[in-house]
């Protein structure tokens, strides 16, 4: 017999559990209209949902214009009003901490960031510039260094830095430098790479393993006292997307998972294009070492950043001919089909766990993760 | 690294799944508290869940560290972080915690010195590297941290570091299932303990659930394989009427614990003789603080602290959902006011609360087992009944 159940001291909601969640994703997936927080906190710059909600509520809405609107890794632009290729055209600053880490430094991952947010484009970039903001104090030993380490990558790449500009800030008021990098890029292909071309039953490609790059900055700040052998992912990615698009002409979209990690590109892109992307944990590429420091730390290696990998989505048929081309580039080895785009539930990223179980991968809230890049 | 994937294998949970459905007697619903919120955590990640039966329900309880902690304390370590001698040490789910005006992160963006460690250890690293300031530590949670909250105690009064101090706000868990057990609230079938705090202080202090509210206990770890053997030892006990103290974790638990590490809590700190939980009230003898020989690295004592009680906000039901007696979603301001990004109770900050750990792993896979269960269907992926 059941014994009587007395009534909860607070009575419950009224709403069906269906109810409450039908409600939660109609407003999840409306648009920002109004910043709530009154000041800047490290959230804004997690690459989260206060981050997402900042660029709607106040960049958007304060500079809209056709070009900004996609908020894609780069705004396409179109010269002498049509015929001819088309421009893209990228920025991106770099605040990592520390300076120098294993694989990199913030000279390489300015030139190498910017380049992968016009090849994401499906374009061959022309040139980039640079821009300098530097502490009072800073060693010119270290600037050398990190000058040298960037004409280096910018020679790999073949893309010269064209044009350039210094300031400096007193001492306190810059982590030692800052670097704001900007780049333009041709793009004459004839089929163009955008979300809305996204379909029910396409593929979703990662090109190597996931979360890297932060998780070796993370290490090398030394805070978590934890011996690992890891080095940042930083690579210009331009050849390899070039191999990929020779390979297929049913590539649908790429996008760089940096800051926020793979997890927020496929909420970026389930949210703009409703649909929904199930991903599979057993085939997702993690290194040990990234997914035992992950365990450890209570993060999730698909909210990790990464600056030397890709996401593509492709058509379905066209799956295997872009793992193939990834796969034979040296940035590609270990590129794996990640998940599949499907109708429902629109808007949404679903985790199938190696477990057996399922479970939603939402855009990150508000962690305020070490800087990174 | 590799450890983690033996107790995370597919094919070993189905055989477990199964047998567990074996053990439901058909017409009986049963509910089974997971005390701890690393259990929690576990279940909505790896969607355990999905694997129960629909008559086993996990109803999750109070064991999540930062959910507990009361908004006046929350308001206390943010008077002491704003003061500007001070560096405040805290664990990073600890800074988004809303107290009566803003998180610690908002304090920090006003310009306290706020930082995030990994362990109490750490803040003391800062305190020697930085001897012109004070530092101190936000020191939280159950038996699972009280251990080296302690030991850092001890270092610092060994080494002689005088600008180093802890607010001390750990809890016990004992007292909290006791609360849980009394309250007329809940009926609850059985209990997953927590394993971490049981490796420090061993299986005794349970048994008193079995004898005294006949209510069998698994003791279990966190991997996901853990919680679902917990939930088998539960059901087996439940099927052959027994009540016992069962260890799940025994590759970690021992039946006496780490005395070493209690005997390092015993000599730094002593029982509160009451204490404020967020939503379950004062529970006598269910907190820590301070030995008086340790005056010297009180924060409590060092500096002068609002102390207020503040009630917590109108519409926050975090001490049901603590106590289990309501779900996550059934809390009215669930996932419209009260988010991730903007909390209003604790629950929803903590990767360990029950209702950040719904709101951000649960809600699809949650929709999606009770219209199976309401169609008497396999589970498939379907559209949201209502678009
Ligand atoms: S939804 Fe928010 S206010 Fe309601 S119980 Fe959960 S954390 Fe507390």
């Amino acid at each position: 017999m059941e014994p009587r159940q007395p009534a909860p001291a607070v009575a419950p909601s009224q709403r069906s559990e269906g109810e409450v969640l039908d409600a939660i994703e109609r407003r999840r997936r409306r648009p920002h209209v109004k910043l709530m927080d009154k000041q800047i906190t490290l959230a804004h710059g997690a690459g989260g949902k206060s981050s997402h909600t900042l660029t709607q509520t106040v960049f958007l809405k304060e500079l809209r214009n056709p070009l900004l609107e996609p908020l894609g890794d780069s705004a396409l632009l179109q010269p002498n009003g049509g015929g001819g290729p088309r421009l893209a055209f990228s920025t991106d600053s770099f605040v990592v901490k520390p300076l120098f880490f294993p694989g990199g430094d913030i000279g390489e991952l300015a030139v190498n960031g910017t380049i992968n947010d016009l090849a994401m484009a499906g374009g061959r970039p022309l040139a980039l510039s640079a821009a300098f903001i530097l502490e009072e104090g800073l060693a010119t030993d270290d600037l050398s260094r990190i000058a040298a380490s960037m004409g280096a990558a910018a020679e790999r790449a073949g893309v010269p830095v064209a044009t350039g500009d210094t300031k400096v800030v007193e001492r306190g008021k810059a982590d030692g430098l800052y670097i704001s990098t900007a780049g333009v890029a041709s793009v004459n292909r004839g089929f163009e790479l955008s979300p809305a071309a996204i379909r029910a039953g396409d593929r979703v490609l990662v090109s190597g393993t996931i979360g890297d790059h932060g998780m070796a900055i993370m290490i090398a700040r030394g805070e978590l006292e934890l011996e690992v052998d890891l080095e940042s992912d930083t690579a210009p990615l331009h050849e390899l997307v070039a191999a990929l698009l020779d390979a297929t002409g049913e590539v649908r979209c790429l996008r760089d998972p940096t800051r926020g990690g793979v997890a927020t590109v496929l909420n970026e892109l389930a949210l703009t294009t409703e649909v929904g992307i199930v991903l599979d944990e057993a085939a997702l590429p993690v290194r040990p070492e990234v997914s035992g420091a992950c365990e450890i730390l209570g993060i999730d290696p698909l909210y990790v950043a990464n600056e030397g990998k890709l996401v593509a989505v492709v058509a379905p048929h066209a799956s295997d001919a872009a793992l193939a081309a990834l796969r034979s580039h040296p940035l590609g080895r270990e590129a794996a089909v990640v998940a599949e785009v499907r109708p429902d539930p629109p808007g949404m990223v679903l985790l199938d766990t190696a477990f057996g179980g399922s479970r939603v991968v939402d855009m990150l809230a508000g962690d305020p993760l070490p800087r990174i890049c | 690294m590799r450890f983690v994937d033996e107790f995370r294998s597919g094919d070993v949970a189905r055989q477990i799944a199964e047998r567990i459905a074996g053990l439901v007697e058909p017409g009986r619903h049963y509910k089974v508290m997971e005390v701890c919120g690393g259990h929690t955590h576990a279940i909505y990640k790896h969607g355990v869940e999905d694997l129960l039966p629909p008559e086993i329900e996990l109803v999750h309880g109070p064991g999540c560290p930062v959910c507990v902690i009361p908004m006046g304390r929350q308001d206390d370590a943010i008077a002491i972080a704003e003061r500007p001698e001070v560096i405040f040490t805290t664990f990073g789910d600890m800074v988004r915690v809303p107290a009566s005006h803003g998180s610690l992160l908002d304090a920090k963006a006003r310009g306290a010195d706020v930082r995030m460690v990994y362990s109490p250890l750490d803040a003391l690293k800062i305190a020697r590297e930085n001897p012109d300031r004070q530092v101190v530590f936000f020191a939280i949670g159950f038996e699972t941290t009280t251990p080296s909250t302690a030991l850092t105690l001890l270092r610092a009064r060994a080494e002689g570091i005088r600008n180093f101090s802890l607010f001390a706000n750990h809890v016990t868990i004992i007292p909290a299932i006791r609360a849980i057990l009394d309250s007329p609230d809940l009926r609850l079938d059985g209990f997953i303990g927590p394993g971490h705090v049981s490796t420090v202080i061993g299986l005794r202090p349970y048994r008193f659930i079995a004898r005294d509210y006949d209510k069998p206990v698994a003791v279990s770890g966190f991997e996901p394989l853990d919680v679902l053997q917990g939930v088998y030892m539960v059901m087996r006990q439940l099927a052959s009427g027994r009540n016992e103290v069962e260890n799940q974790y025994t590759r970690v638990v021992r039946e006496e614990g780490n005395p070493r590490a209690l005997r390092a809590i015993a000599e730094t700190m002593e029982l509160r003789t009451s204490f404020e939980w967020r939503g379950l009230g004062f529970i006598s003898q269910s907190a820590l603080k301070l030995r008086d020989e340790f005056a010297d690295w009180d924060a409590e004592v060092r500096y002068e602290l609002p102390g207020v009680r503040v009630a917590d906000p109108k519409a926050c039901q975090c001490g049901e959902v603590l106590k289990g007696v309501i779900k996550p979603w059934e809390c009215k301001v669930f996932g419209t006011a009260c988010t991730p990004d903007r909390p209003i109770g604790t629950c929803m900050v903590s990767s360990e609360g029950a209702c950040a750990a719904y709101y951000n792993y649960g809600r699809f896979a949650r929709r999606r087992g009770r219209e199976a269960e309401i169609a008497g269907l396999e589970p498939v992926v379907r559209e949201p009944a209502s678009a």
